[in-house]
């Protein structure tokens, strides 16, 4: 791809970009969100029309005017959002818009011996050509549509974050598949924000900002901090930074807490100044431990102390008693997407923003803009719908809403989930900040399945498992090593 | 930010430029219809669907969808009329007020059922709507409950400037509910609820407590739409209004109102309401037969809803 140039009215989202990927080369491609990935693949695979250069396939012009075009080509793309009709079956799905034919009618056995051939990359037992799409599981789904480009005979395919509604051993299977893929010869440009996957994966990975490419490395060369120093235009020296952590009085005391199925009496202490990581696999029990401490799911039995004081739990009672949480599922718990970033920061205290239930829009617009500047939200305005917003930029959003409401605790659930790595950069200096601040030290616990970051921004950490959660060790103490061994229930308890 | 509030403006402007084309395309057809007396004509007509359709706003906006209105104008015109007349032979005032604690009950039931059993406001509207229907026939037996007395022959009715008051009522309330909507922590609060209901609960809105508001609320507006209604026909007529339902969620849907939730102005949804009279008083006018008139506001109604789908693109 050569001087590719795409705008959208006023905003320039792709000025000459150039790329090249190798035969049976991984090229990843990294970038915060809104730099520019998802349009230039667009372009790539004829979703969208450039307005400028040209791109050639084995040095034959290629100019695909939609995605069928595309795939005819040689490109296939595997979106985010999967693509598939969960109402026809898998044979029906891999050939849809090309079905063979005879005559008028589709023929069938033709089809089935397009999609045999194609499924036989994969080797999984629930993908059968006449299974119903809708009853698969999403990383089934993900095989089928690989599947569909892998059948048009495709060179070139596109993964736009791939893992991210993935568990961890499917993860495992996608790679071992994208290494089988590449030793086949066929080239992949793999869209990520994790940079472990990218060191997985890629030989070589290309940083795009605000529309151009700011530079392709080695992957085998280049440092995280070089990574985001490149994605967001200027130096950072430490991922997780960290300034000396004071711990003050006790915040939460939690006695023997059971929920209705998890979790399992659990135990925690907190206190001013400190960050609690949870670690543990999805469907351990960490979000519905703190669902039950937020009032949000059933507490069967146990205390919880804030402050010192056993209080009612609902979560409107613990937003009053300086409690906040930050849901794992941004999109379909943590915003209301089409309300404003104003409305959706300053949601939980309304009250402040006027007297007697009246309400002043220009006081919450205010003081959005504030944290739109603290925490570097990039969007039009705090009267822009919240949806609008890139997933790095509403979960910052999502993330004010704890800031503005002003609370002593902070439960984070996998606050850094699916976002850039330069959003998360940023969430970690917020982090930092409130436990430090020297008036009045907040303390946070964090959920996160991703174990780097917990090492890099708690002071202890816990792990859950089956329910039960281990004491909290200091993380001066652990090992991923250590952690893992709990998590998958090898060990009863950290070292 | 001024590009968001050109895009709330434009929301607007979309429903008003179509009510203002339509107007003058049946005023070129028939120049009566720039007359002071039909303009005030179109206004007045637009008061019962118009002040119905500001608290239906309100529920759609909180996620929710309402069925049984034109239902519960009948039953609540049967309920005026009633007290109206003798025995009781109440007060305008008391016939007003009680009317409107009438139909806020009603709206209670549905938001009270919703609520409680955690079920679809379309599966229980859909069942009140025939309870209120039901209820209305059996209290008057099925024939309608006629007034001692001539209505439109009142005269203190023309409030100031030579406008109904009705219309003056209709008026503040799009006014007032505007800026309940915009002004006001029960306003936000609709908002969130209707948009993502998981997020309003997590940041401790009472879901349960706006969403009973807001049906009743639609219900004692509906009571005011219901004793106008009464009004215009001098009886509580437990058959009128049938139907009735489908025109007022029309205009909040071409008022610019999203029926998944979270979006919708009051403003939007009286401009609406005004079209679909518009439309109606034109094609009489123009003695256009009513079948077709029918097939003509089936028209706007979808052309609304592709427009505003193409507004949603390009945001």
């Amino acid at each position: 791809m050569r001087g590719i140039r795409k705008t959208f009215g006023p905003t320039i989202a792709l000025g000459r970009v150039d790329l090249e990927v190798f035969p049976g080369e991984v090229h990843a491609l990294v970038g915060e969100n809104g730099a520019g990935k998802s349009t230039l693949m667009k372009i790539l695979s004829g979703a969208y029309l450039p307005d400028g250069g040209e791109m050639e396939i084995d040095g034959k012009i290629y100019h695909p005017r939609n995605p069928l075009d595309a795939r005819a080509g040689g490109v296939g793309m595997i979106y985010q959002e999967l693509s598939i009709a969960p109402h026809l079956t898998v044979e029906e799905n891999i050939v849809l818009g090309m079905e063979p034919r005879r005559g008028p009618f589709v023929n069938r056995k033709a089809m089935r011996a397009v999609a045999l051939e194609a499924l036989a990359h994969f080797d999984h037992p629930d993908i059968k050509p006449e299974t119903l799409a809708g009853n698969l599981s999403v990383s089934a789904l993900q095989l089928v549509e690989i599947g569909r480009s892998l059948a048009m005979g495709c060179k070139l395919l596109v993964f736009d974050e791939p893992t991210s509604s993935l568990a961890q051993k499917d993860i495992e299977r996608l790679f071992a598949l994208i290494d089988r893929l590449k030793a086949q010869g066929i080239s992949i440009i793999y869209i990520s924000h994790f940079l472990e996957e990218v060191k997985r994966l890629a030989s070589r990975l290309t940083v795009l900002r605000d529309g151009l490419v700011i530079g392709t490395r080695d992957v085998a060369t280049v440092t995280p901090e070089e990574v985001v120093s490149m994605m967001v235009g200027r130096e950072v020296e430490n991922l997780y930074p960290r300034t000396r952590h004071v711990q003050g009085e006790k915040l939460l005391e939690i006695r023997d807490l059971s929920g209705h199925e998890k979790p399992q009496s659990l135990n925690l202490d907190l206190h001013r100044g400190e960050v609690i990581g949870i670690a543990g696999l999805v469907g351990s029990g960490r979000t519905e431990f703190l669902r039950a401490l937020f009032g949000l799911d059933a507490v069967k039995s146990g205390t919880i102390l804030v402050s010192g004081k056993s209080e009612t739990a609902t979560p409107r009672d613990r937003w009053q008693q300086g409690v906040g949480l930050l849901s794992e599922n941004r999109k379909e718990e943590g915003l209301a997407l089409n309300l404003s970033i104003a409305d959706n920061v300053t949601l939980t205290c309304l009250d402040r923003f006027g007297r007697g239930g009246m309400l002043s829009p220009k006081k919450q617009r205010a003081a959005t803009s504030q944290w739109i500047d603290r925490l570097g939200i990039k969007c039009q305005g705090p009267a822009q719908p919240v949806g609008a917003l890139s997933g790095g930029n509403q979960q910052k959003a999502a993330f004010a809403r704890l800031l503005e409401h002003d609370v002593d605790v902070l439960l984070l659930d996998e606050p850094t989930r699916g976002i850039d790595i330069a959003a998360k950069a940023r969430i970690y200096e917020a982090i930092n900040e409130v436990v430090t601040d020297p008036k009045r030290p907040r303390a946070v616990i964090m959920i996160s399945s991703y174990l780097p970051e917990l090492l890099g921004v708690c002071d202890r950490i816990a792990v859950m498992s089956q329910g039960k959660l281990t004491r909290a060790a200091p993380v001066a103490n652990l090992s991923p090593h250590d952690v893992m061994l709990v998590a998958t229930g090898k060990t009863a308890d950290l070292p | 930010m001024s590009s968001t509030h050109l895009k709330s403006a434009l929301t607007l402007l979309g429903p008003f430029i179509a009510l203002l084309v339509v107007y003058c395309i049946f005023g070129m057809m028939n120049s009566a219809m720039f007359s002071k007396d039909v303009l005030l004509g179109l206004l007045t007509q637009t008061v019962i669907v118009g002040t119905a359709a500001i608290g239906m706003t309100l529920i759609i906006i909180a996620g929710g969808i309402d069925l049984s209105v034109g239902s519960i104008i009948a039953l609540c015109g049967v309920f005026a009329a009633t007290l109206v007349c003798p025995p009781y032979s109440c007060s305008p005032p008391v016939v007003f007020l009680a009317t409107i604690a009438f139909g806020a009950f009603c709206g209670f039931v549905n938001g009270g059922l919703t609520v409680g059993l955690r079920l679809l406001p379309f599966i229980i509207t859909l069942g009140t709507m025939q309870i209120f229907r039901g209820a209305g026939k059996i209290v008057t037996k099925g024939t309608p409950v006629s007034l001692p007395f001539d209505v439109t022959s009142y005269k203190p009715w023309m409030g100031g400037a030579g406008i109904p008051w009705g219309v003056w009522l209709m008026i503040m309330m799009v006014i007032l509910f505007t800026l309940i909507l915009r002004y006001t922590r029960f306003g936000r609060h609709i908002f969130a609820v209707g948009s993502n209901e998981h997020t309003a609960t997590l940041c401790g809105v009472n879901v349960g407590k706006v969403k009973l508001f807001v049906y009743m609320i639609s219900g004692a507006l509906a009571a005011i739409s219901a004793v106008m209604n009464m009004a215009k026909s001098s009886q509580g007529d437990p058959t009128t209004a049938v139907g009735m339902e489908l025109d007022i969620i029309a205009a909040v849907v071409i008022g610019g109102a999203s029926l998944s939730g979270g979006e919708g102005t009051v403003l939007g949804a009286f401009i609406g309401a005004l079209l679909m009279t518009t439309i109606r008083t034109g094609c009489v006018l123009n003695s256009i037969p009513t079948p077709v008139t029918e097939v003509i506001a089936g028209v706007i109604i979808i052309i609304a809803v592709i427009i505003d789908r193409l507004r949603h693109r390009k945001a």
